[in-house]
């Protein structure tokens, strides 16, 4: 309703309501002056008779539309897409596809023929559903090539004067995308003025921008230049280029050439600050899967092969909450954190005082018990879930990315795993530090006798420390539901990169397990992009055994007496 | 002279080599000459089974090698195993000649299927036998000289070791999966015809397998056996024991641990070779990580450090995997991981062992 009252061709539509009509504009009224809050003042006194004036227009100039010829039509259509009201621009998309029908009612009732079902449709100007013989009597509105083709841009045109901001955003990058007449240019400056959200505004501007660019006189291109530089859409860039390259100007031309190197330095930065968030998500999953191992492997000196399954039980976990409490996605991923880690805790402190605790100072024994556990946890799930994947869904603020810029997005699941990640991290250095579970952990390994001795009992120590370890991958679990299937090889996919982490950092040091993580998922990162995924991994798999030869111990070798056994 | 030194106090393993070999006989007869319809008749599918198990009871035999007499766990002996195993299926595949699907004279059908112009270097010379199967032995040879060159130089071993053998095998397995290779990707080399001229699937050929795989793995026993019982044996059960205390009296540990470990890859190597023909494909799977931890397995459950353990061991552990999975196929892995711990925990020599442990009482 933006400036109803000047356009001539709406003074010209307007009809007496009828009483139909008139009801229906009391339904619409309130709705509309529900999401139209940003009416410019002086636009009319605020009495629902003055809207009520404006209202019924556009709803009689809906009816308009199977009148006339087709230039008729085109002028119905322009009215419209410049009344931005929010059913506009279905109503000339239906018109443009041959989907808007006309029943031959007097006045006629609009339908919208659904684009998947030819026998449903809605109405039009009410939104209700029309029954299937109305739309089957009723005929198509004709269109012709040269109409459709305005249609189209008014269609976008009319989502630019909508009163929500997202759909304005997205029409104006279609515009963008499209081009625009220079016709539309004063409607587009007339807009700029009123235009209050401020990326609508950036796009209204880049959008002006292109289009002076191309048929603006040269004060008009310059200013579009430097008005470009900072744009790093790529339509705006190629516009940029193109008056780089074929300006008449040469003033243009030079100004345009140093926006394209501002742009493309611009770029580079960004396509390295993206690879790199990529490696440090996948390295915060690297991490995390590691985490647990670090004090498992790490600390205690198990070669703990059933970690991924804790891993899996985490995971798991996260499915069976989600089961329990469906509607509240949120909550169970919440609750799910602490859950995974007392089961996955539980199933640790029963494997070590079941089987790992007579097998200490034997390595490769508890590498092949581990193992078998790891078997049987894998095959406990087959059997009393299923072989196949579980679903676990994520919640809304898990999905979608965040865009900076358009060259850089980041989605929002990686983002709170990396933070995630980061908080496990510090939580573990914190308990290992500050606590004196922590104490005694770091006590009994480095000289057990001597802290029996002291009166630490080891056996619980290493009960706990397992625990430990096994919650963590359990809590590792949770975060690795949101990314990957959850099923009962899920595990089987971390253990060898978890091993890789904890030899490659360093056995013993849990800083070395996070520069480790970090350090090999922004290396992988940043050879995918050069030779694919698979490779990348296989190259990175040879540095660890290149690495491992180079030092034996890892980044960061435990030093003192703790290294000696 | 010899026979006496391989075979005195080694109760166990003549009397292994006697089962071993008393098998040898048997099978073919029961399979060849007893009539179908007698119950002592033992049918193909019996002898391909037994035929892969003897392939499985030498790689086992490999694994003992380095891990009970020298203390090297490798969990990645599957990637020497496999390499064979590719190096004989690349001489099966070019057997195929025009027989394959798309009919193609030189290339094999997935090769056409990927429009490859011509063969891959690797792959010339793999239509004759004899460098097909001097590769089988040559490629893990050689891939173990330089790993363990690596590895042994810089002192890695224990824990390190096992774990970047993993990843050894692991970056294998990753490498097969891709098309690019050339090595028939995810589908692996399967669809043998010929073998020598003779079909891969006829009962003769399967009993000349079976047969080779026997006399391979006796082969394979007396050698390992020649090996322990030699001074270099000795060398390499004083460094399993003390390897710092070896050093110092100065030998070049990682010289004996390097050759036994090339020895061990090209035993692993030649099982494969046998046991491709026998199952009739090869594909990335064999280098699956589990595969290795599951060979180290059969050692275990035989008995580590008696060389007959392995084959009984890997005989085993596969015949109740054979007979489970018929069975029970819900319970196989409950049955494998119970194995696995049931074993380390309480009987760390094996089956072996218990006889051994008795004897030892008596005496």
């Amino acid at each position: 309703m933006i400036r109803s009252d000047t356009s001539p061709l709406r003074q010209r539509f307007r009809r007496t309501p009828s009483l139909l009509t008139g009801f229906l504009l009391l339904l619409a009224l309130t709705a509309a002056a529900a999401d139209a809050p940003e009416q410019s003042p002086g636009h009319g006194p605020a009495e629902p008779q003055a809207e009520a004036a404006d209202q019924p227009s556009v709803d009689t100039l809906i009816r308009e539309l199977p009148a006339g010829n087709f230039n008729d039509r085109r002028r119905v259509a322009e009215a419209l897409a410049e009344a931005g009201d929010p059913r506009v621009p279905e109503i000339l998309a239906a018109l443009a596809d041959g989907r808007l029908l006309a029943t031959g009612d007097d006045p006629p009732r609009i339908v919208i023929r659904d684009a998947d079902d030819r026998e449903a449709g809605t109405d039009a100007i009410s939104g209700e559903t029309v029954a299937a013989e109305v739309v089957a009597d009723a005929r198509r509105v004709p269109v012709h090539n040269p109409l459709r083709n305005a249609l189209r841009s008014l269609e976008a045109v009319a989502s630019v004067a909508d009163a929500r901001p997202e759909r304005r955003i997205r029409s104006l990058s279609r515009l963008i995308r499209d081009g625009v007449d220079d016709d539309l240019v004063p409607f587009l400056e007339e807009r700029l003025e009123t235009e209050d959200d401020p990326q609508a505004r950036d796009l209204l501007k880049t959008l002006l921008a292109v289009t002076y660019l191309e048929t603006g006189d040269e004060d008009a291109r310059l200013e579009a230049v430097a008005t470009l530089r900072e744009s790093l859409l790529p339509e705006a860039r190629r516009a940029v280029a193109a008056a780089a390259a074929e300006d008449p100007d040469e003033r243009v031309r030079e100004a345009a050439m140093e926006a394209v190197e501002h742009a493309e330095s611009r770029i580079r930065f960004f396509r390295f600050t993206e690879d790199l968030f990529f490696g440090l998500s996948a390295g915060s999953v690297l991490l995390l899967a590691a985490i647990g191992l670090a004090i498992t492997f790490g600390v205690m000196g198990v070669i703990n092969m059933a970690h991924g399954e804790l891993i899996m039980i985490g995971a798991y976990t996260t499915w069976f909450i989600q089961t329990l409490i469906p509607g509240a996605l949120s909550t169970s991923i919440l609750l799910a954190i602490p859950a995974a880690f007392v089961v996955a805790g539980l199933v640790g402190i029963a494997m070590e005082r079941g089987v790992i605790q007579f097998l200490y100072g034997r390595p490769l024994e508890t590498l092949l018990a581990t193992f078998g556990i790891s078997l049987i946890l894998q095959q406990a799930v087959r059997t009393l879930f299923s072989p196949l994947n579980r679903p676990v869904s994520s919640p809304e603020w898990l999905s979608g990315s965040l865009n900076i810029n358009p060259v850089l997005s980041l989605t929002w699941s990686r983002i709170y795993i990396f933070v995630f990640a980061i908080m496990v991290f510090v939580a573990l250095i914190l308990v290992m530090k500050k606590t004196s579970l922590g104490l005694k952990v770091r006590a009994v390994a480095q000289n057990r006798p001597m802290a029996r001795a002291l009166g630490v009992r080891t056996g619980w120590v290493d009960a706990l420390t397992f625990g430990l370890g096994a919650g963590l991958a359990g809590v590792a679990g949770v975060a690795l539901s949101q990314l990957t299937n959850v099923g009962p090889n899920m595990g089987q996919a971390y253990i060898i990169d978890s091993f890789m982490v904890v030899v490659f950092g360093g056995v013993g040091n849990l800083w070395g397990t996070f520069v480790g993580a970090m350090g090999l998922g922004v290396m992988t990162k940043f050879i995918e992009p050069h030779v694919g995924a698979v490779l990348a991994k296989i190259i990175v798999l040879i540095f660890i055994i290149l690495f491992i030869q180079k030092r034996p111990r890892g980044l960061f070798p435990k030093k003192g007496r703790a290294a000696e056994n | 002279m010899l026979t006496r030194r391989l075979l005195t106090s080694d109760w166990g393993g003549t009397f292994v080599l006697g089962l071993l070999v008393a098998m040898l006989i048997a099978v073919p007869i029961a399979n060849l000459v007893v009539p179908p319809d007698s119950p002592y008749y033992l049918s193909s599918y019996w002898v391909a089974l037994l035929g892969k198990f003897l392939t499985f009871a030498l790689l086992a035999l490999a694994i003992d090698l380095i891990w009970g007499y020298a203390g090297i766990l490798s969990l990645g002996h599957g990637a020497f195993f496999g390499l064979g195993g590719y190096a004989m299926g690349m001489y099966l595949t070019r057997q195929i000649g025009d027989q394959g699907v798309y009919g193609h004279p030189v290339l094999p059908d997935f090769m056409v299927f990927l429009s490859y112009e011509e063969l891959p270097w690797f792959w010339l010379g793999f239509d004759m036998f004899w460098f097909a199967l001097l590769m089988a032995m040559l490629v893990p040879g050689l891939l173990a000289l330089v790993f363990g060159w690596l590895a042994f130089r810089s002192r890695v071993s224990g824990v390190y070791f096992a774990i970047i053998t993993q990843a050894l095998v692991f970056a294998l397995m990753l490498a097969f999966f891709r098309n690019e290779m050339g090595f028939g990707g995810n589908n692996g080399l399967t669809d043998f015809k010929d073998i020598l001229g003779f079909p891969v699937q006829a009962r003769e050929t399967r009993v000349a397998l079976f047969l080779a795989s026997g006399i391979a793995v006796i082969l394979g026993y007396l050698a390992c056996r020649y090996i322990v019982t030699s001074r270099f044996g000795r060398v390499l059960i004083a460094v399993r024991d003390a390897e710092d205390r070896t050093r110092f009296s100065g030998y070049r540990v990682d010289h004996y641990k390097l050759w036994v470990f090339v020895f061990s890859a090209v035993l692993a190597g030649i099982a494969g070779a046998l046991y491709v023909p026998q199952v009739g494909i090869i594909n990335p799977g064999e280098f699956s990580p589990i595969r290795s931890i599951e060979a180290v397995l059969w050692v275990a459950v035989g008995g580590r450090g008696s060389l007959f353990g392995a084959i009984v061991g890997a005989f085993a552990v596969n015949g109740a995997k054979t007979w489970f999975t018929v069975a029970y196929p819900m319970f196989w892995l409950f049955a494998l991981g119970a194995l696995f711990v049931l074993v380390t925990l309480f009987l760390p020599r094996g089956i072996v062992g218990l006889f051994r442990r008795r004897r030892e009482g008596e005496s």
